[in-house]
């Protein structure tokens, strides 16, 4: 009775399609985004910002790009870590090139940049199906890096070999550089999830979401019915590739504030990225930010437990979030293939029966 | 013979030590594959973690010193014996075989007729879980290895080779790791073993009868969770070998289980489900990118190594799909 | 077989003589849709197809029959471009059709059902059939990424014609529900649905009543005779039910081990003794 759909009519199709089709869902997240627009940037510290609250928003980001390619179009990508590497670097380039530019297009045109390498990585998906494709995205994961690494124009030739972000500002206030206000950076990484978002809801819900999934869940028959395979693809990896590059630029300008590819944007991030939509649950939107979430806080959960208050050695900590991270993902995929996600949808219908058992 | 060919001759013949090396890895795989439709990530972090569990037993290490010294609070590392090589190969060996059995139990069986992209990323917890564990059983220092292989360049070889350049030119003979020479033995040792095991025993048989078609293989009577536990017993026995190998030859250390994201490559060319494409895969990589490296990499900068396997396997995907050694796939509706 | 046959003869006798006491028109057939001349098939060295020549008039239901392994489904495949024959030549309303992919051929207006069924199971059967309406939907990627400039209007649009087609099929209890739950028969019926949104030209249908029971098979004998009577779609099936092939056909072709062996009206094929024979199972050598 807590979760209500019943009562709940719609008289149009355009209603049945809008963002959030549950009068309940819709007062809920309106909340949610005030409280998160409003409330937290008054109270949020640079610990929270810096540890939880921008990685959280960051990678919100990357997790619904590889959403978009894996959870519904089917394609399995490790080379996550690699894209967010072009993000990151193309929004220094920018940066650097066109100091006026401001900084929240040259996010926006670092995720444009990644999405034509994304897409030009993604023509073999055409004939390269599966586990293939995924370690066929292994190569665009060591390419990138090592070519960033190697090819001295990318990082304006400095000589240790990183990138460090200049100070930029958006209404006068800093978002990147050594000195950014907590809300500051925060605000901007929260504009980017909530019009991501928002985009990534337009295109799930119509025809090209359609498209994507009929792609993923049987694509020889999708090709009879005329989805155009390479088409299809292309679009997915771009898009996805897109948010990817956004994800990787806010990674580096406003998280990181400095980089070096092996470290920043190693195959570690690829795997980091994939179990955050695998836990969260593939294919869903919602289950992006729960996966995010979930990954961004156990390991600072555990340092907390583990290392300040049983005080154990860092390592040991981490240890420790290996095998819980893997115990967990293979739990999840035992007990619960669709995730977080799908374990709130079925407490949301648990509510909407409570208290009454039928 | 100029100084040149020979060069190109030593980094061919290096490249094949290293690419047998990489089929070793790869074999792993393909058996896994082949018995039980896993495409099983954790293959390279069962080469660290079988390596790891060797060192530490040959040198008498405690188990989870670490997380025992962290809660009880005392100071405890090693037992204060050492162990021989063989022996300590052996309850490696067992510890491999425990853990084919636990994931069996534990994972496999609750994963039937899932799908196989479900399967592979089940593998890819199950790395990661086997690279915390055995970091914490073991500790995450890098160990050296020493099974009492002979290493270093054969000087036999660089003599002889050095007579092959022509008169009075700078050349200094071809370097050969005499490590690499045995490896490459044992690896053609270890295949040409489960060949005859797959061939001429019952259990051979019907892990061969698993591979083909699982039901049909049910109905006659093969208990395929039995089956299951000898794949992946020899699976770890596999990764034990190329785990031991790699370590004498660089050192027990987490790169060891990147060395399987190598293999990758190798199964691309050589098709996940043929062995014999495993090792003419993984040999091609080897002298490829040798060959690239010594030819191309100094103009770009070094390091090709990195990238170079994974972007020639995919180019040759684009152009033939089914890899090397594969069927023509004809698809169905 | 023959039994069968023989009571699916007499069935039809007297549903034919029922129509004209009733003066119901019999169905009507307009000129070649599809032809399809001396097409080869092979595989390897395996032929599946030799040298077929057959049409499709417009409107008609034509059905292709034929043992295990007669070539039928590699014919259908061959239609829709899935295979790409050897030899022979495929005229498609007046025109050659040269080499093309599948999704080129989809929206000329062929679309089929399969054998074993090609849903898109992780999508709800609304979404499946609106799906099918791919080839008719205009709006843009860009258009669809903001949800304006027609986009949501398109989707309104033709949700309103896919809520027609499941009005027809009588499924809108299951409008919202994954595909992958339902029960075989009501998953064909979606696939059927799925086919029809795309307002096809020519559907092709591949064993549209396998594996059903007789209710079911009635309900979508019911359901084919229905498109064709009412939105004049021309129907090319292949089924393995004698006795529905010769009620709901107009003409049969028959194939055997990937040869023509009888072309014609029911009636015509069901005397041509080489069918007889195929069907009865006399040596081929």
């Amino acid at each position: 009775m807590l979760y209500r759909e019943a009562g709940d009519f719609k008289t149009t199709y355009a209603d049945d399609a809008q963002t959030f089709p549950i009068a309940f869902d819709r007062w809920r997240y309106y909340a949610i985004l005030i409280v998160a627009a409003v409330i937290i940037p008054l109270v949020i510290d640079s610990y929270w910002a810096k540890s939880i609250m921008v990685p959280f928003l960051v990678f919100s980001i990357a997790a619904m790009g590889l959403n978009i390619l894996t959870g519904y179009c089917g394609q399995v990508s490790l080379g996550t870590g690699g894209f967010m590497a072009v993000g990151a670097y193309a929004s220094y380039k920018l940066m650097t090139a066109f100091p006026e530019l401001n900084i929240f297009f040259v996010v926006l045109l670092s995720g444009g940049v990644t999405a034509l390498v994304g897409a030009a990585f993604g023509l073999p998906s055409l004939r390269i199906k599966g586990f293939y494709l995924a370690v066929a995205t292994l190569a665009a994961q060591f390419f990138l890096v090592w070519l960033f690494n190697k090819v001295p124009w990318f990082f304006n030739y400095s000589a240790t070999g990183q990138i460090t972000a200049p100070e930029r500002t958006v209404f006068g206030i800093a978002v990147t550089g050594p000195s950014v206000p907590a809300y500051a950076s925060y605000l901007f990484c929260l504009a980017f999830v909530v019009l991501l978002a928002w985009l990534m809801r337009n295109l799930t819900r119509g025809k090209v979401g359609r498209q994507w999934m009929a792609i993923r869940d049987m694509d020889i028959a999708a090709e009879i019915i005329g989805v155009h395979p390479l088409k299809t693809k292309l679009i997915a990896f771009a898009v996805s590739s897109f948010y990817v590059g956004v994800a990787g630029a806010l990674f580096f300008s406003v998280y990181l504030g400095a980089a070096e590819p092996t470290e920043a944007f190693g195959i570690q991030q690829s795997f980091l990225v994939l179990f955050m939509i695998i836990i969260g649950g593939l294919g869903s939107i919602f289950g992006c930010f729960a996966g995010a979430a979930f990954m961004i806080m156990l390991p600072v959960l555990l340092k907390n437990v583990m290392a300040g208050a049983l005080g154990w050695d860092t390592t040991l900590a981490t240890h420790f979030e290996f095998i819980i991270v893997g115990g967990l993902i293979i739990v999840f995929l035992i007990l619960e293939p669709h995730g977080l996600a799908q374990l709130a949808r079925l407490m949301k219908e648990k509510l909407r029966l409570w208290p009454f058992p039928h | 013979m100029g100084v040149g060919l020979l060069n190109t001759i030593e980094v061919i013949l290096n490249g094949l030590m290293t690419g047998v090396m990489y089929s070793l890895v790869a074999l792993g795989f393909v058996l896994i594959f082949k018995a039980s439709g896993i495409f099983n990530y954790a293959q390279g972090v069962m080469s660290l973690f079988a390596a790891l569990t060797l060192v530490g037993f040959q040198s008498g290490q405690i188990p989870f010193a670490e997380l025992i010294n962290a809660v009880f609070g005392t100071d405890v590392h090693h037992f204060g014996f050492t162990m021989p090589a063989i022996l300590a190969t052996l309850c490696a060996l067992a510890v491999m075989v425990l853990f084919a059995i636990i994931v069996e139990r534990l994972i496999l069986k609750h994963l039937v007729n899932q799908e196989p992209i479900i399967l592979f990323m089940a593998t890819i917890g199950l790395a990661y879980f086997l690279e915390g564990f055995g970091d914490m059983m073991w500790g995450s220092d890098i160990k050296t290895m020493d099974l009492g292989l002979p290493q270093g360049g054969s000087f036999w070889f660089e003599d002889v080779t050095k007579t092959w350049a022509a008169e009075g030119s700078d050349y200094w003979g071809m370097y050969v790791d005499v490590l690499d020479v045995i490896a490459a033995s044992v690896a053609i040792c270890l295949v040409i073993a489960l060949t005859l095991f797959s061939q001429y025993t019952k259990t051979g048989r019907a892990l061969r009868a698993v591979a083909d078609d699982h039901q049909a293989a049910l109905s006659v009577g093969i208990s395929l969770r039995y089956i299951w536990v000898v794949t992946w017993a020899i699976a770890g026995l596999v990764a034990l070998v190329a785990g031991s190998m790699w370590g004498a030859k660089s050192g027990v250390q987490f790169s060891l289980s990147l060395i399987a994201l190598k293999a990758l490559p190798v199964l691309m060319l050589g098709g996940f489900t043929s062995i014999p494409g495993a090792i003419v895969g993984g040999m091609m990589i080897g002298v490829g990118e040798k060959l690239f490296e010594f030819y191309v990499g100094p103009m770009v900068g070094g390091a090709t190594e990195n990238w170079f396997a994974y972007v020639l396997a995919l180019v040759f995907l684009v152009f033939r799909p089914q890899g090397l050694f594969g069927d023509k796939i004809i698809e169905r509706v | 077989m023959s039994i069968h046959a023989a009571e699916a003869a007499k069935d039809d006798a007297s549903y034919a003589a029922q129509e004209e006491a009733h003066g119901i028109e019999p169905r009507r057939v307009g000129d070649v849709v599809m032809e399809m001349k001396n097409i080869t098939l092979r595989f390897g060295g395996v032929t599946a197809i030799k040298d077929i020549s057959f049409d499709v008039r417009e409107h008609e239901i034509r059905a292709i029959i034929g043992p295990n392994g007669a070539g039928k489904s590699s014919m259908l495949n061959v239609i829709n471009g899935f295979y790409h024959p050897q030899e022979g030549e495929i005229w498609f309303r007046g025109e050659k059709r040269g080499p093309m992919r599948p999704h080129e051929i989809a929206h000329q207006g062929i679309a089929r059902t399969f054998q074993n069924i090609a849903l898109f199971k992780g999508m709800s059967t609304l979404d499946n059939i609106m799906t099918g309406r791919m080839t008719l939907m205009k709006s843009n990627f860009w258009q669809h990424t903001f949800w304006k400039g027609g986009a949501e209007r398109e989707e309104v649009e033709h949700r309103r014609r896919v809520e027609e087609i499941i009005d027809f099929l009588e499924i809108q209890a299951i409008r919202k529900t994954p595909v992958g739950r339902l029960p075989y028969g009501l998953q064909k019926r979606v696939e059927l649905g799925r086919a029809l949104a795309a307002e096809p030209k020519l559907l092709l249908l591949d064993e549209p009543m396998a594996g059903m029971n007789v209710e079911e098979k009635e309900d979508m004998c019911r359901f084919i005779l229905d498109v064709n009577d009412e939105f004049g779609t021309t129907i090319c099936l292949i089924e393995h039910d004698m006795g529905v092939v010769m009620d709901i056909a107009d003409r049969v072709v028959v194939l055997d081990y990937g040869r023509k062996i009888g072309d014609g009206t029911p009636d015509e094929v069901r005397s041509n003794q080489d069918v007889i024979d195929a069907y009865l199972g006399v040596s081929h050598d």
